[in-house]
């Protein structure tokens, strides 16, 4: 169940991003729930508290309390920082001391809609060329995508460690750390 | 506890936390102010500490958990005055706005300055557009302070292993942590072609230090909160502060003003996370707010000496990368292990580049061997498409990459200043820092000098091809991924800017950081610095914050 996108949408976020993160020999966008991550973050007002910050410490992957996937509460001003870039200004006078904000919500659904509804069933050159069409919001979907895709999955993306695996990342690894020899030898 | 305190304290980074620590030792009452928020200390039981920070590349690059959020706390930025007011608003050159400041995110490389830093004046003499100086007092002066700040801030270091460097009157507090391996290859390479490298003092615990923790090598390092505490934040200093009960934090508490009657403070106006504002009285004002922050506070107080926010000095960044053949995993580990200072010296090749340049003299900086990367960041810089995937399986830009950063020294200039910006506010409704920055043609000239040097080092160590930019960049601005390489310098190594000297007319405190037009206002960060040398300035604060604070309570 999605928090922001619908149905539509979705589908034409997680398409997109296949192109950018394409899945070959390894798994890709599509299998590491990439789609999932910025949805997520679109949507992070949708929990509470909001998927901005994850917790501290530890995940858990490697020992110690799981407590990444307690995220932080914001204060006042954080949330009133965070929805602005996320849901816009949208004529609020105190979102708008530095000037109207366009929020990634508003550019998403712009940019999805430029795509097309026809999107996902296109050959994948012409999916390629519509991509390109959009220099500003390939360059958002490019940047989200790869946050999705090799960040840490209690921000939804990254699922099973998709990301980092095939790259051979351990990723976050307190309370374990390396030994000294993993750090100085080859 | 309220009112009546023995010192305000406006800051909680290194520069703040140690003149609590040593204010509170001589049995001052003090109370911090800390305008970011605090994920460093437990203050109802401030021997614990509350483990916010994490392994995560998300909420540390990304989305500015250390503050300050560029969108609530904006600073604007132009070249100079052909810019017009400004080129660009919100994040210039932030340092973290939270409990511990910038000594939560430093890697923790914490040199001492050299002799001849502390009077280049007279060393090497006047340059045309500069406003070169000496320092009011040698390092003979501080010695004894960067002691005591080296066993402070916990800094583990091999004396004797750098031959360029000053006197010491002691070992470091603890021996050196794992070297990186990428820095053991590169360093070797630097010593064949006659360098010194040395396994750079680090504050970061090689054993368990101040109650602390041994540091594990996690290898989110530099950008993050230590997930553990065994980098030398200064958790130690707050921690025994708070823990003599004659200290008071106060986090999201945004100091707007300095109060002045006749030329005493006495106290300051605040602004509370509701936004309400509030006044506190003090006896002293320690200002520890960092070298942007601390003139726009002093200038938001009305305070209108014509030095106050001149002479702003960064470190003109040479970085040179290589690609090796083989894995460097440099994920793993202290994000820098190894230095060499030969940069710094002046040698007859700097002289000759010197004249050739037609500068009366050059130098350069300390050389950082080494430097970590994370996924994210790297994966923003390759194309997307089938070749994404294979580019991250290689790894030319993290896995592979060999770094060296020179910090070259930036001479001070008058021009080169933070004011109040004339339209744009905070989330507060203050006028945020402007900052007006340039370099100099000394350091142009010192890192087209110094850059292929970095270039020979890389090749003698096997990279396969090598690239040097500049932070600021030289030429046009670019963009690639979320990398802007542009003309706002990315060091976050500040200085300058409230002037120490003798003379209340060339500067605009005295050399134990009391304001000329108001002495009882103590400047306890690196702002007092008369030139910036070409080591990171946080051992030198933290040691000048001592000497400053101590000198309040005798």
């Amino acid at each position: 169940m999605a928090r922001f996108f619908d149905s539509s949408q979705y589908a034409i976020v997680q398409a997109a991003c296949a192109r950018l993160i394409p899945t070959d020999r390894d798994p890709g966008a599509t299998e590491a729930g990439v789609v999932d991550y910025i949805d997520g973050f679109l949507g992070a007002f949708a929990s509470d508290p909001p998927l901005i910050w994850a917790g501290g410490p530890f995940s858990g992957r490697v020992g110690g309390n799981p407590r990444f996937a307690v995220f932080h509460r914001l204060s006042q001003r954080d949330e009133l920082a965070w929805r602005t870039r996320i849901e816009g200004s949208k004529g609020i006078p105190e979102r708008e001391r530095l000037g109207p904000v366009v929020g990634l919500q508003e550019r998403y659904r712009a940019g999805v809609e430029a795509l097309g509804a026809d999107f996902v069933r296109l050959s994948l050159e012409e999916q390629d060329r519509r991509l390109k069409e959009d220099p500003e919001f390939l360059e958002l979907l490019r940047e989200h995508a790869c946050e999705g895709m090799y960040g840490a999955p209690e921000y939804l993306g990254n699922r099973d460690l998709t990301g980092w695996r095939y790259i051979g990342f351990e990723g976050d690894v307190q309370p374990r750390g390396y030994t000294d020899d993993e750090v100085s030898k080859p | 506890m309220s009112g009546d305190f023995d010192a305000i304290i406006v800051g909680s980074g290194p520069g703040g936390s140690t003149a609590a620590d040593t204010l509170t030792a001589a049995g001052w009452s003090v109370l911090i102010f800390e305008r970011g928020k605090n994920h460093l200390v437990d203050l109802q039981r401030p021997s614990e500490l509350l483990h916010e920070f994490s392994n995560d590349e998300i909420k540390f690059w990304n989305r500015h958990f250390l503050g300050p959020d560029p969108w609530l706390e904006p600073r604007t930025f132009r070249m100079n005055a052909a810019d017009g007011e400004r080129r660009h608003v919100g994040e210039v050159n932030n340092l973290p706005a939270t409990v511990g400041g910038g000594g939560v995110h430093a890697d923790g490389k914490v040199p001492r300055f050299r002799e001849e830093d502390f009077r280049v004046l007279t060393e090497l003499g006047p340059m045309e557009g500069a406003t070169v100086a000496d320092w009011p007092f040698g390092y003979d002066e501080l010695e004894p302070y960067y002691a005591e700040a080296e066993k402070l801030v916990g800094v583990a270091g091999v004396a004797g292993a750098n031959p360029f460097a000053a006197w010491r009157s002691g070992p470091y507090p603890m021996p050196p942590g794992a070297p990186m391996y990428c820095a053991l290859i590169t360093a070797a390479a630097a010593e064949r072609l006659g360098y010194h490298p040395y396994p750079g003092p680090t504050a970061c615990n090689s054993v368990p230090y101040d109650g602390r923790p041994a540091c594990n090598n996690c290898g989110f390092c530099a950008f993050f909160g230590c997930p553990i505490h065994a980098k030398g934040d200064p958790v130690g200093s707050l921690r025994r502060a708070l823990m003599t009960g004659r200290a008071e934090l106060r986090p999201e508490s945004m100091v707007s003003k300095i109060r002045v009657t006749n030329g005493r403070a006495t106290g300051v106006e605040w602004i509370d996370a509701d936004g309400e504002h509030h006044i506190e009285a003090g006896r002293h004002v320690v200002v520890a707010a960092g070298a942007t922050e601390t003139p726009r506070l002093l200038l938001l107080s009305g305070l209108d000496h014509p030095q106050i926010g001149r002479n702003l000095m960064y470190h003109f960044q040479t970085l040179t990368f290589g690609q090796l053949p083989m894995r460097l995993h440099s994920h793993k580990g202290r994000s820098v292990t190894h230095l060499h200072d030969d940069f710094i010296v002046v040698d007859d090749e700097a002289r000759a580049a010197a004249v050739a340049a037609g500068l009366p003299w050059l130098k350069g900086g300390l050389v950082e061997h080494g430097g970590a990367a994370h996924p994210i960041l790297e994966s923003k810089l390759y194309p997307w498409g089938p070749e994404h995937k294979n580019m991250m399986r290689e790894s030319p830009l993290r896995d592979r990459l060999a770094g060296l950063t020179m910090q070259g020294e930036d001479v001070p200039q008058a021009t080169n200043r933070i004011d109040l910006d004339p339209d744009v506010r905070d989330v507060h409704g203050l006028p945020v820092a402007r900052i007006t920055y340039q370099p100099h043609r000394h350091e142009l000239a010192a890192s087209a000098h110094y850059g292929p040097k970095l270039e020979t080092i890389l090749h003698e160590a096997g990279a396969l091809w090598t690239r040097t930019s500049t932070s600021p960049r030289i030429g046009p601005e670019f963009r690639a991924g979320s990398l802007v390489s542009s003309s706002i310098p990315a060091s976050r190594h500040v200085t300058g800017t409230v002037r120490m000297g003798t003379d209340p007319l060339t500067s605009a405190c005295d050399e134990w950081g009391r304001l000329h037009q108001v002495p009882n206002v103590v400047i306890c960060d690196s702002s007092p610095f008369p030139t910036g040398a070409g080591y990171g300035p946080t051992l030198t604060l933290v040691a000048l914050s001592i000497r400053n604070s101590r000198a309040l309570t005798r």
